[in-house]
């Protein structure tokens, strides 16, 4: 078949039937096949974290064993992390970034559908490794939190090594999506679109990628040491053969703290885009916030040890990772200034992406702040494997990752789709999630500074009371994810249409291209390149 | 449900105690610290608390502001060349230099306290070491030999405010005095975490770190094991008694005897009978093992053996006291055999070999033990 | 120079989704089966075959596209780029246990062995003496699963790993050589370079099984043999895995250079496989310096 051939053939919109999700090559349907699963799997996360806050609700064990309860805070981290906010970022990479820079799709398409279709094989594992320890023989669950931290993961019976598996799964999955998003970003550009005309999600999800490409090769190699020790019969992690279980924590942070940036950067990227739009005047400091990511990189990269000042290192380590630790708010006050010197002598107006970007830079300062205090060694001393930490932690994933991405689909609801989304239910659950995620967590702070540890199944009654603030309000924070999907359903199917350009402030200061398309935009986005001024 | 209702009604008055904080003391923040670096990570604590605080007043005002007035339906024309003005070209050299130096301020103020946390040279009246196991916490003074094990107090209901932090012999230390803690655990990670006297720091299987203390007032300190140590981490409470050095001297003397006599019954001659080893053997079997193997003996299915029946507590009593002395490797079972003498050995050996209808009528006496040690 | 005419999309494609079924069956089956679960063995036969079709199949889509001459040079820069970071991210695998090996042989084995921070940790190992190699261990009784032996001696470093030292490094040498004869269009001296490269490549691999066999006969030192033997393997063993793997592409691209394949301007397959050879040359050098030697 010649190229020419197949190049007509392009024009003639997407396959029929099942077999254009199952084989697609197309980045729109592979970014809707990600952004589906993730909502699925937001779903499924949230729901073992509605368990993790019932069991919380009083003092006393409710209804769960210890073992599933540790395995309940394990599969809630690592499906929000891995199966919901990655996969989302990545749906959002795979939609916008061929639309922003005008390709005509992702580099490597077949290698793009392949990074999709791992994450359901992944799911599968990881849901096995729950059923599995409920047969006989098997062996404790998997109750080692997300960190995996041997010997107790040594200890742990098979349902570990499927942990083990998901996670190379996982893995291979963002290296190959992180491979072709990179390569997508610097060699598919429309002629003219330099790197400094990119739009700023781009840039976030090119350092994004490259982060993946170096941290995720070191948790696969941690994980497999496990594994070898666990089956066969190496001592990598034990001391009585020469071993040390802190190497693991070692390897598991230095991919785990990038690992957050990860997930905050499409987030960032995203804001990036939302608060010029709605305050109508370009992003300010764009260089600026370019320089900022690049330092985030560096610096992220060499700090991952402030997860670890309890394992006695020696003072040397222990101050140059708090020193670095304490120096990333550099890059990330730099980018949350820019964001407010966007909004300031702006005109604005507040929309509902509008509502979580405020909210986000708000609530993310606040988990910056909280994180600063943990990078202070002698207080972490204190802080560490506290509900305190807990509570930072969600403020930094939900405003910085999860609601950047809510904010996200808003944002492009109506170009993915051609409808405009009902503004007075976005607006209902911007409220009622802001506040009931705040309820659910702000208290956390309190109870883990008064000696509430993590991952404990019960507790002394002197937490009780916030317990059970934190409990109710998660109940209504996560019922509020139920308007959430009705909205998006209800959008999918229809509504006022929405033009080219839905938001009045759409492409100010940047060249994306993506507004320049019909809204949905064709099923091949650019026939020829176009090119930019 | 009266407990619910009793609890929803003291939640309203959570955000009014949260503004008033002294009516609870120190209920949602650190506790009190009774220790000369706690204090002073008590005060570094407050301070970035209030440099955290500080910051979010900064940018919330900003934002505030800048969402009051500069809006679209207030007729605002937006400022195209904001990001033009001299501001717009500095501040990527502004912003940072003021951060960095905020960041300076609190890095210099927690740069005393980390030079005494590590000093290598710290001297110390008397050192104790803490062995974690699942799930239980083991004391060793190392300079006057006295050891013992500290148990969740399983007695306890939601209700009792000392619920899972309370233990049936807590660890006795004397006020004013250093102590150098040792750390390190038998099986997985665990935390020995009692925030009013010491920072804490990870007991890491085939290693030992260290912390210290320095117990300024006479009291009793609770805390928790804080390292997800498996099925029984939220039970791992840990209590100390701190007391005047004299009456520590007391207690410490009076210990000193006890294990000597303890030691000397133990290598006794003397035929022990069943009754007398039923009893000792149900004590020591339902304060230690029952943990896993419950009272019933039946264990938890597929994770716990049963030993109700169990082929080994049935079987050869050589097999039996091997398995109880060293453990079953790369299982949560340990090795007892620097947990308890012979004499305890036997009872409890005694005891699993005749409850829950496992009547082989065998009395294990304490020399089979040492035979096997 | 790129174009950006026709960049080719291709169409719809089976093959992920069969990896993706192909790669579940086998990690479930090597999951099962290494906790000794019955019928996990025909879970992993059927894994691989899954996987075997897998290849030959996506391969051959390619290399019939890329025969087709569908791939402008936008698409073959996409290709080159996407290798490098792939083999970018291969490097960092292997960074880990380098890492690993470095962090424990020098920081944490002398804790034991009653130096540094915490050197109090002796206490609990009394007799211990931290040396490397490390034939003796702190307790071989005690392992969290099961126990340990000691290896009798040391893995010499100018034996047979340094003649592979040698062999490893000529192939580099001769697959150079090899794209060299392409480049000037001399398939005669492609066609030598890359079976001289492969045949390397073999003689290497089977050296490397010799001394695995001595090794583990001879010397004790197994899996089983503590940290020693723990990162001996790992890192080898690893290596190892990534020359088969090496081999049996450059097998497959002598394959296709024995077809007619690849001209003078366009053998991104041949390159890419260069490449990967390359790399796997340099970690043995890292591996020969610090494992075998140092
Ligand atoms: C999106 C995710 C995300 C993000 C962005 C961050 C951001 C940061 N985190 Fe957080 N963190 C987590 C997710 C995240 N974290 C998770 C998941 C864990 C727990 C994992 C586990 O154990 O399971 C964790 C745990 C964690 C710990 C370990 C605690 C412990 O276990 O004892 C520490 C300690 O240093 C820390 C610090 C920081 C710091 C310094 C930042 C910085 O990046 C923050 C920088 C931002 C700001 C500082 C705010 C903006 C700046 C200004 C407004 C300028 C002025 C500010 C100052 C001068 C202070 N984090
Ligand atoms: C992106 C990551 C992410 C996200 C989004 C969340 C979201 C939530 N998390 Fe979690 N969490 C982590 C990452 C995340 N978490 C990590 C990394 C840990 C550490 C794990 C470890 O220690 O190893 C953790 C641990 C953790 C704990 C600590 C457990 C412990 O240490 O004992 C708790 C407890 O409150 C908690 C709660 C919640 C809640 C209530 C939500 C909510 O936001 C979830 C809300 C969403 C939904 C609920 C959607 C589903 C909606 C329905 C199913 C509708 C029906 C609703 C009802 C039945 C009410 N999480
Ligand atoms: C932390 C949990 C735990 C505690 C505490 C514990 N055990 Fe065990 N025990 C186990 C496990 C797990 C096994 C099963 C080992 C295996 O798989 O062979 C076991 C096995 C045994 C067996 C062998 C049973 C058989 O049929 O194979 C005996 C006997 C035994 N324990 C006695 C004791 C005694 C006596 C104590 C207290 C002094 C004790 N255990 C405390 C976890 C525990
Ligand atoms: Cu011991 Cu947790
Ligand atoms: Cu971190």
């Amino acid at each position: 078949m010649s190229t020419d051939v197949a190049h007509e053939e392009h024009h003639h919109g997407p396959p029929k039937g099942i077999g254009r999700w199952l084989f697609s090559t197309n980045h729109k349907d592979i970014g809707t096949m990600y952004l589906t699963f993730a909502l699925t799997m937001l779903f499924v996360g949230g729901a073992s974290a509605m368990y993790i806050r019932a069991e919380l609700f009083m003092p006393g064990i409710q209804f769960m064993e210890p073992d599933f309860y540790n395995n309940m805070v394990t599969n809630h981290a690592l499906i929000m992390v891995f199966a919901v906010v990655m996969p989302a970022a990545a749906g959002l990479a795979n939609w916008m970034i061929p639309m922003m820079i005008g390709a005509p799709d992702m580099a490597l398409p077949r290698l793009n559908n392949l990074s999709f279709w791992l994450l359901p094989a992944a799911a599968v594992m990881l849901i096995l490794s729950t059923i599995v320890p409920f047969m006989p023989g098997t062996g404790t669950a998997v109750n080692t939190g997300w960190t995996l931290y041997p010997p107790l993961s040594i200890q742990a019976g098979m349902g570990m090594d499927f942990v083990i598996f998901t996670v190379h799964i996982l893995g291979v999955s963002s290296i190959l999506a992180s491979i072709n998003i990179v390569v997508t970003i610097l060699n598919m550009r429309a002629p003219g679109m330099t790197l400094f005309k990119m739009p700023m999600f781009c840039w976030a999800w090119l350092f994004t990628g490259l982060l993946l490409i170096i941290i995720a090769p070191v948790l696969a190699g941690g994980v497999t040491m496990l594994l070898f020790d666990r089956h066969f019969g190496t001592s990598f992690f034990d001391a009585a053969g020469g071993g040390d279980p802190v190497l693991f924590q070692h390897l598991f942070w230095f991919f785990g703290h990038p690992e957050v940036y990860v997930l905050l950067l499409p987030s960032i990227g995203v804001i990036a885009m939302i608060i010029p739009t709605f305050s109508r005047k370009p992003l300010f400091g764009y260089k600026s916030l370019v320089g900022g990511m690049a330092v985030l990189f560096t610096l992220g990269l060499v700090a991952w040890a402030h997860h670890q000042y309890t394992v006695g290192m020696a003072a040397g380590p222990t101050t140059w990772f708090m020193i670095i630790t304490i120096l990333i708010s550099i890059p990330v006050g730099l980018m949350l200034l820019n964001f407010m010197m966007t909004m300031w002598r702006g005109a604005m107006t507040f929309e509902t992406p509008m509502l979580f970007a405020v909210s986000i830079v708000l609530m993310f300062s606040f988990a910056g702040v909280t994180g600063i205090m943990l990078a202070v060694v002698p207080a972490d001393l204190e802080y560490h494997d506290s509900m305190f930490v807990v509570a930072h932690f969600h403020y930094a994933l939900i405003p910085g990752a999860l609601l950047g991405l809510f904010a996200a689909a808003f944002y492009w609801l109506p170009k993915w789709t051609g409808n405009m989304y009902d503004e007075r239910l976005g607006k209902i659950f911007f409220w009622w999630n802001v506040i009931a995620f705040n309820l659910t967590f702000f208290p956390q702070h309190f109870y883990g500074l008064a000696g509430m540890p993590r991952r404990i199944v019960d507790y002394n009654p002197a937490f009780a009371d916030l317990n059970m603030l934190s409990s109710i309000a998660a109940f209504a924070y996560g019922i509020s994810h139920l308007l959430f999907l009705y909205i998006v359903i209800k959008t999918v199917k229809g509504g006022v249409k929405a033009g080219n350009k839905p938001w009045e402030g759409a492409q100010v200061g940047t060249t994306g291209l993506e507004w320049d398309l019909s809204s949905p935009p064709p099923f091949h986005s650019y026939a020829t390149p176009p090119v930019v001024k | 449900m009266n407990y619910i209702k009793n609890k929803i009604a003291s939640a309203t008055g959570v955000v009014s105690s949260l503004l008033v904080n002294n009516a609870y003391a120190n209920k949602y923040n650190l506790p009190e610290p009774a220790d000369p670096v706690v204090q002073q990570i008590f005060d570094l604590h407050m301070m970035t608390s209030l440099i955290a605080t500080i910051i979010m007043v900064i940018v919330t005002l900003i934002v505030v502001y800048s969402l009051i007035v500069h809006r679209k339906d207030k007729g605002y024309v937006p400022d195209q060349n904001f990001h033009k003005s001299w501001f717009g070209r500095w501040a990527w050299l502004l912003v940072p230099i003021f951060v960095l130096g905020v960041d300076f301020a609190i890095a210099k103020s927690a740069h005393h306290t980390l030079d005494t946390i590590f000093d290598e040279h710290a001297e110390a009246d008397m050192t104790v070491k803490i062995t974690g196991s699942q799930w239980k916490w083991s004391y060793e003074y190392l300079d006057s030999g006295v050891k013992f094990t500290s148990n969740l107090n399983k007695d306890l209901t939601p209700e009792d405010e000392f619920y899972l932090r309370d233990v049936d012999k807590p660890l006795v230390l004397p006020v004013n005095t250093k102590v150098r803690l040792l750390h390190t655990t038998t099986d997985v990670l665990h935390d020995w975490w009692v925030p009013a006297i010491a920072f804490k720091v990870d007991a890491i299987p085939g290693y030992i770190t260290e912390t210290r203390t320095e117990i300024l007032r006479e009291g009793t300190y609770r805390g928790q094991c804080a390292e997800n140590c498996g099925t029984g981490h939220a039970f791992m409470p840990i209590v100390v008694k701190a007391v005047s050095k004299e009456k520590f001297a007391e207690w410490r003397d009076q210990q000193v005897a006890a294990a000597a006599a303890a030691a000397a019954e133990a290598s006794s001659d003397k035929e022990w009978t069943m009754e007398e080893m039923m009893a000792k053997g149900e004590e020591a079997f339902n304060k230690t093992c029952a943990a896993c193997h419950q009272v019933t003996g039946e264990g938890v299915p597929g994770v716990f053996k049963a030993l109700k029946g169990s082929a080994k507590a049935t079987g050869d009593v050589k097999v039996h006291i091997q398995t109880v002395l060293n453990g079953v490797a790369g299982t949560a079972m340990a090795a007892w055999k620097d947990q308890f003498n012979d004499l305890e050995i036997a009872a409890i050996i005694t005891y699993e070999r005749n409850a829950w209808g496992n009547n082989t009528g065998d009395v294990v006496q304490p020399k089979d033990v040492a035979a096997e040690r | 120079m790129t174009t950006h005419d026709q960049y080719f999309v291709p169409e719809g494609s089976k093959w992920p989704i069969i990896a993706s079924l192909g790669v579940l069956t086998l990690l479930a089956g090597v999951a099962l089966a290494i906790n000794h679960i019955q019928g996990a063995t025909l879970m992993i036969i059927l894994g691989f075959i899954i996987m075997g079709t897998l290849f030959f199949g996506w391969f051959g889509e390619v290399i019939g596209e890329s025969k087709a001459g569908d791939y402008n040079s936008q698409v073959d820069a996409s290709f080159r780029q996407g290798m490098m970071w792939f083999i970018g991210s291969e490097v960092f695998f292997f960074a880990c246990f380098f890492g690993s090996y470095y962090y424990l042989r020098e920081l944490t084995l002398p804790y034991l062995g009653g130096e540094g921070h915490l050197g109090k940790t002796h206490m609990l190992w009394e007799n211990f003496k931290s040396t490397w190699p490390l034939l003796n261990l702190p307790d071989p009784a005690a392992g969290i699963k099961g126990q340990y032996s000691e290896a009798r001696e040391a893995m010499a470093a100018w034996g047979i790993p340094a003649l592979n030292t040698a062999i490893l490094l000529s192939s580099g040498g001769t697959l150079t050589w090899a794209h060299w004869g392409l480049k000037k269009n001399n398939r005669r001296q492609l066609n030598i370079g890359l079976v001289l490269t492969v045949l390397l490549g073999v003689t290497f691999f089977l050296l490397q099984v010799k001394e695995y066999g001595h090794a583990y006969h001879e010397m004790n030192l197994t899996l089983h043999s503590g940290l020693y033997g723990s990162v001996f393997y790992l890192l080898t063993g690893f290596h190892g895995f990534h020359v088969v793997v090496g081999a049996i592409m450059l097998m497959a691209i002598l394959g296709r250079t024995l077809k007619g394949h690849f001209s003078e301007h366009d053998h991104f397959g041949f390159e890419a496989v260069a490449w990967y050879w390359h790399f796997v040359d340099v970690v043995w050098l890292g591996l020969f310096i610090f494992v075998y030697w140092l």
